[in-house]
This record gives structure tokens, C-alpha cells and sequence, in this order.
């Protein structure tokens, strides 16, 4: 039970649900993203255009932050069942993190260009 | 617990079946997307960074090893996304049994496969 101080929702069913809820919004990105490559002429004004949306932004958003999450459940349940050793875990778990949270910046600039 | 049992953790030696196979593959690909992310996000900051940074993102996929990388990004999310709704049908209670999970488990590599070529001819 030590482990479950850092997970995400502070409990397996929280962290399943968590991690469903996101796969739902991940999956529709990723659909929708491809989808638009694959079908559309992808230039610089079709590119901006979509991605000077509100809509789109807010939509790219949620997959931002939904990658996140997704990945901090997806990358605790390795780690933990892989890293046994204490320290060395939440070293990788920590680094992970902050890859995480770095993304997430990186990605609210591109978006908004702050 | 016995402490005289055999024990044999020489992972050479186990058999996989299918199914452990897909949930490994799942895991890896999730850790190559997570590593992924960071070169899609840079394509695209450089690409909406002007008309002259979307012309180097195109410039740059026009060579072999970014083309590969790609390629080697988008079939981890391929895999990853069909694994991922087969586990969605499983929570829906699809696929649980021993024979339907193993054939989940022989679709979701067949699909991904098929999804995987598809994406290699269309990067080239």
C-alpha cells in the first residue's frame, strides 16, 4: 500500500477510471488528427486555420492534459511493477513527471503562443 | 509459502501466450509514444511558427530517418490505440473469456499490422 501514494487518483478504481475517461478523449484526437492528415491537402493555411480554432485549441488542450494523466497511470503501473527498488522509482516516476508537466507548458505555448 | 518449490524466472525459458504478448506490446508502445510526444511537439511548434518553419517541417520529413521516425511514432500509436479499444470492449465485457481474448488478442496484431503498412506507404 506504500506504492498508492503516488498514484494519480489515490486509488486503483480512480486511476482505472482516470485512465478510461482519458483513453476516450486520446483516441478522438488521435482519430481526428490522422484523419485530417490523411484526407485533407495539409498545407501552412489548412495547418494555421485549424489550429487558429477555439474549438480546436480547447480540443487539443483536453488531449494535452488527458496525455498526461494517461501517461502518469500508464507509466506508475510500469514502474511499480518493474522498479522495485524505492528510490530509483521515484526518481523515475519524478522524472517522468516532469516530463509530463513540460509538455504541457510546451504544448499551452504552441497553442497560445504566450 | 514453500520455500523449495522450483523456481524458474529465466524469462528466455518462459511461453508467452498471445495475449501476454499484446499486453507487453501495449505497454512498450506506450513508453515510445510518451518519449514520441516530444518530437511531434516540436514539429509542431516549428510548424505553426511561420510559413518558413512549416516549410522546414515538410523539408524535414522529406529525409529517410525522420520519415523513420515517424513511421516508428505512428506505429506505436496505431498498436496502441487498437490494444487500447480492445481494452475498452473488455470493460464492456467483450473479449474476457480464454478462446475471445485470444482472438482479440490475434485481431488487435492483425489490425495493427494492416493499420502499420498503411502508415509506412503513406509517409513514403
Amino acid at each position: 500500500m506504500v506504492n498508492s501514494v503516488t498514484n494519480l487518483g489515490r486509488s486503483g478504481v480512480y486511476d482505472w477510471l482516470i485512465q478510461r475517461v482519458t483513453a476516450y478523449a486520446l483516441a478522438l484526437y488521435t482519430v481526428f488528427m490522422l484523419g485530417f492528415m490523411v484526407f485533407n491537402d495539409v498545407n501552412y493555411e489548412t495547418w494555421t486555420a485549424l489550429f487558429g480554432q477555439t474549438w480546436f485549441k480547447i480540443f487539443s488542450l483536453l488531449a494535452l492534459l488527458s496525455l498526461g494523466a494517461h501517461a502518469w497511470v500508464g507509466l506508475w503501473t510500469v514502474t511499480t511493477d518493474y522498479i522495485k527498488a524505492t528510490l530509483p522509482r521515484f526518481l523515475f516516476q519524478a522524472g517522468c513527471g516532469l516530463v509530463m508537466f513540460v509538455y504541457l507548458v510546451w504544448g499551452i505555448q504552441i497553442l497560445w503562443g504566450l | 509459502m514453500n520455500s523449495k518449490r522450483p523456481v524458474n524466472l529465466d524469462l528466455g525459458k518462459f511461453h508467452f501466450p498471445l495475449p501476454a504478448i499484446t499486453s507487453i506490446l501495449h505497454r512498450i508502445s506506450g513508453i515510445i509514444i510518451f518519449v514520441g510526444v516530444a518530437f511531434l511537439l516540436y514539429g509542431l511548434d516549428l510548424s505553426l511558427s511561420g510559413e518558413d518553419g512549416f516549410n522546414r517541417v515538410s523539408g524535414l520529413l522529406d529525409s529517410f530517418l525522420a520519415k523513420l521516425i515517424i513511421w516508428g511514432i505512428l506505429s506505436a500509436l496505431l498498436y496502441h490505440l487498437v490494444a487500447g479499444i480492445k481494452h475498452l470492449l473488455m470493460d464492456m465485457g467483450i473479449g474476457e473469456e480464454l478462446e475471445s481474448g485470444r482472438l482479440a488478442a490475434k485481431a488487435t496484431i492483425v489490425v495493427s499490422v494492416i493499420l502499420i503498412i498503411l502508415a509506412g506507404v503513406w509517409v513514403w
